[in-house]
């Protein structure tokens, strides 16, 4: 016999509510629609697109370099990096040379991009797991390094600094000072300036000292705290061949057991000359992320030192001495006729880059942070296509938190360091 | 009613007033110290801006929030929503009536103190199980969910833990509990009932909701948890019951198993020396060092999970106390020395 529909209790369904896109563990603006048994997730449904910016259909209205700015702002936690990739496309196109003292540069700055990403990812990633004195501690070392950028380009972010040819300018000889002021005390200043006296290769060295000693604090908080590895050890496992077919790179794709580096496998600038090691994870939990994380902060230290040494030896050009592409110096500018006619026309119609297409991809301290122009032979791309490390991984997010706690989801989503500039775009 | 019962009311009813605002002080500045602390163990000032050392913060927190509009969800029960932040305010001030400060100087010295301590505490689970279903929010129920099995978790191992006490000290009076601990350090209950001092000790962290055990209002899980629809005065309420309940457990560790206003130098050459010092100082001194845990907690632990923590409940802390209880019993029996030969 049929129970008729209406005497039939009413179906009891999941849970279902929405993470985001304003909720704290968001990492910016992910909305999340979590449907939960209990406190197991049973589907998690990512809405992207809130910080969709048309950076790539602007690029196309634009002369080549003037979407350099827009590059730091994909991922605004690793600028130059984004730059880096963009900028080698163009080469790419251009066939133009870059010195060797700018690609150390690059180099350099890359890796101080890496330590500036990968700071800001553990403290977040403490936070969302509730360890939040890690989120202080790393803006303290953070502090010192955005220090570098605002030295070298003026600006703490966004600092539009690579060109293609080379870098925008050479290191500053000398760092900014601390003034003293109502709240700082002439004292209290001198200590602050102390390792500000020198150049500012003097103060990343400085910095590259005392690092590796603030990364043992970091683990001492939380590698063998057992509450943080209750919290990350398999939460979230990838298997090697699902985080090859999920398309996983970086540590992401590391931390689940492959070695696949691009500074290894497809080195791009000097990086085939620098000595450094690629940590693999061997679960692809949270806590084997972590662990690749972490020793990369410990290599990038590594590569920073060399660069050092190598820049303090070699001084020469940082930029191409192309001025069909570069433009002169301004002082030549106001005797050379040859300059001022260069520097009218890259300042009015720019350059213009060969017909053709060009994929370059730098390892991204998120992943493989790949550029794809197509040059119609104008000033300006006939198309860009970006691809963001932090797409891919984000897309895995479901296969990763069923069957997982809510708490759960907020771990694995910091553990994939997405960050919504680059993947919304 | 003769006079002198008036008088009495009165004198009781001034001893209440008086004992509430002394909380609510003392509360006002654990946040500010709370702030404080943290900042410092987190490379950061906290604090300095409002009044000298910023020693006014507390109130100006407080004229902020009692400005704010309280916004009532729509969708809301009005008469629970309004009611669980005076239940939690409530069973958080009310425990303190057997609190005793010094020898002498308690409000109510019942007979049954801890028992009274124990359900009227108990009580304050209410609030917030109200609070996350009156909102009528989906993060709020979570939020009460977990707080009503945490709780209700904790509060067997903490029973327990506080059953070991009145077993040793042959009394639920809280003065009694005191007084059985006289003659110096050593007899105080940490020492044999070491296991079940832990225990209470992690138990009543978990009970208050703090840090690493705050799945409750899971800042980056749930918001704000139970009290994520609440703004303004309704809010304070919460936040006031949450402190009050903190430096009660804190003060319950330091009358169960750290001798209360008991002097430390006692026992000692020096017990002479510090004779001076009023019980009250020695109160105040150890239950600042458990509230400093408190806060030292909250600089360090990442969040257990939901889970994770109901395993270290009844997995971990309740078989020990039951071991514990054992052995205790075994001890008394025995009239082990030098705490049971009496």
């Amino acid at each position: 016999m049929t129970i008729p529909q209406e005497r039939t209790m009413p179906e009891i369904h999941n849970y279902t509510f929405n993470f985001g896109p304003q909720h704290p563990a968001a990492h910016g603006v992910l909305r999340l629609i979590l449907e939960v048994d209990g406190e197991t997730i049973v589907r998690a449904d990512p809405h992207i697109g809130l910080l969709h910016r048309a950076t790539e259909k602007l690029a196309e209205t634009k002369p080549f370099n003037h979407s350099i700015g827009y590059m730091d702002r994909l991922d605004y936690v690793s600028m130059m990096c984004n730059e880096h990739g963009y900028v080698l496309a163009i080469e790419k196109l251009l066939g133009i040379d870059v010195p060797v003292r700018a690609q150390y540069i690059r180099v350099m700055f890359d890796e101080i991009t890496r330590i500036l990403n990968h700071l800001l990812w553990l403290g977040a990633h403490g936070l969302d797991l509730g360890a939040m004195s890690m989120f202080l501690y790393c803006f303290r070392e953070r502090e010192d390094l955005l220090d570098c950028y605002e030295a070298v380009s003026g600006a703490r972010m966004h600092a539009t600094y690579y060109r293609p040819g080379g870098v925008n300018r050479d290191l500053p000889d000398k760092m900014p000072q601390y003034q003293a002021s109502r709240w700082h005390s002439a004292a209290d200043v001198a200590k602050r300036n102390a390792n500000r006296q020198g150049s500012l290769l003097d103060f990343i060295q400085d910095f590259t000292e005392r690092f590796p000693k603030c990364v043992d604090e970091y683990e001492t908080l939380l590698t063998d705290n057992r509450i943080w590895k209750q919290r990350t050890v398999n939460i979230g496992v990838v298997s090697p061949e699902r985080a090859i077919a999920l398309g996983f790179t970086g540590p992401m794709l590391r931390g689940s057991g492959v070695e696949w580096d691009l500074r290894k496998k497809q080195p791009y600038e000097v990086y085939d000359q620098l000595d450094f090691a690629i940590p693999v994870g061997v679960n692809g939990d949270c806590y084997d992320r972590y662990l690749v994380r972490v020793e990369e902060l410990r290599q990038s230290n590594r590569i920073i030192r060399q660069c050092v040494d190598w820049l303090r030896h070699h001084p020469g050009a940082v930029l191409s001495a192309d001025h069909k592409i570069v433009p002169p110096k301004r002082v030549d500018m106001k005797k050379d006729m040859e300059s001022l006619i260069h520097h009218f026309k890259l300042m009015t119609e720019g350059y213009c880059v060969p017909a053709g297409e060009a994929y370059a991809a730098i390892e991204h301290p998120k992943g493989e942070f790949g550029v794809y122009l197509i040059s119609d032979g104008a000033n300006k791309p006939y198309r860009l296509k970006i691809r963001p490390a932090g797409f891919a991984h984000l897309a895995a997010l479901e296969e990763l938190v069923r069957g997982h706690m809510i708490a759960d989801v907020v771990a694995i989503l910091s553990s994939l360091d997405i960050v919504f500039g680059e993947i919304d775009r | 009613m003769d006079s002198s019962q008036i008088v009495l009311i009165a004198w009781i009813a001034v001893k209440i007033i008086a004992l509430v605002l002394v909380l609510l002080v003392s509360v006002a500045y654990l946040t500010c110290l709370e702030r404080k602390v943290i900042g410092w163990m987190q490379t950061r000032i906290g604090p300095n801006r409002v009044g000298p050392l910023g020693l006014a913060q507390p109130f100006a927190d407080v004229l902020k929030l009692l400005n704010k509009e309280i916004i009532l969800p729509t969708a809301s029960n009005r008469f629970l929503f309004l009611l669980a932040p005076v239940i939690s305010i409530g069973t958080a001030l009310a425990a303190w009536a057997a609190i005793p400060f010094d020898k002498t100087a308690v409000l109510a010295n019942l007979n049954a103190g801890m028992l009274y301590i124990f359900a009227v505490s108990s009580l304050g689970v209410y609030g917030v199980l109200i609070a996350g279903w009156a909102s009528n929010s989906k993060y709020a129920l979570f939020g009460a969910l977990r707080a009503a099995a945490q709780t209700i978790s904790y509060e067997i191992a903490m029973g327990f833990s506080l059953v070991g006490v009145m077993m040793a000290a042959g009394s639920l009076n809280l003065q009694a509990i005191i007084t059985a601990q006289a003659g110096g350090i050593w007899h105080w209950f940490w020492l044999p009932l070491f296991p079940l001092f832990i225990v209470y000790w992690i138990a009543g962290v978990a009970e208050t909701n703090r840090a690493p055990f705050d799945v409750a209002e899971g800042e980056s899980e749930l918001v704000a948890g139970f009290h994520v629809e609440y703004s303004g005065t309704t809010f304070a309420l919460f936040f006031l019951a949450e402190y009050a309940n903190m430096i009660l457990i804190a003060a319950l560790a330091t009358v169960f198993f750290m001798g209360g206003w008991l002097s430390p130098f006692d026992g000692t050459p020096l017990a002479a020396t510090f004779a001076f010092v009023p019980g009250f100082v020695w109160l105040l001194a150890k239950f600042g060092f458990f509230i400093f845990c408190y806060l030292w907690f909250r600089a360090t632990f990442p969040r257990y999970r939901y889970d994770q923590i109901m395993r270290l409940g009844w997995k971990v802390l309740i078989p020990v106390t039951l071991v514990w209880l054992s052995v205790l019993a075994l001890a008394i029996v025995g009239h082990l020395a030098p705490w049971f030969n009496t």
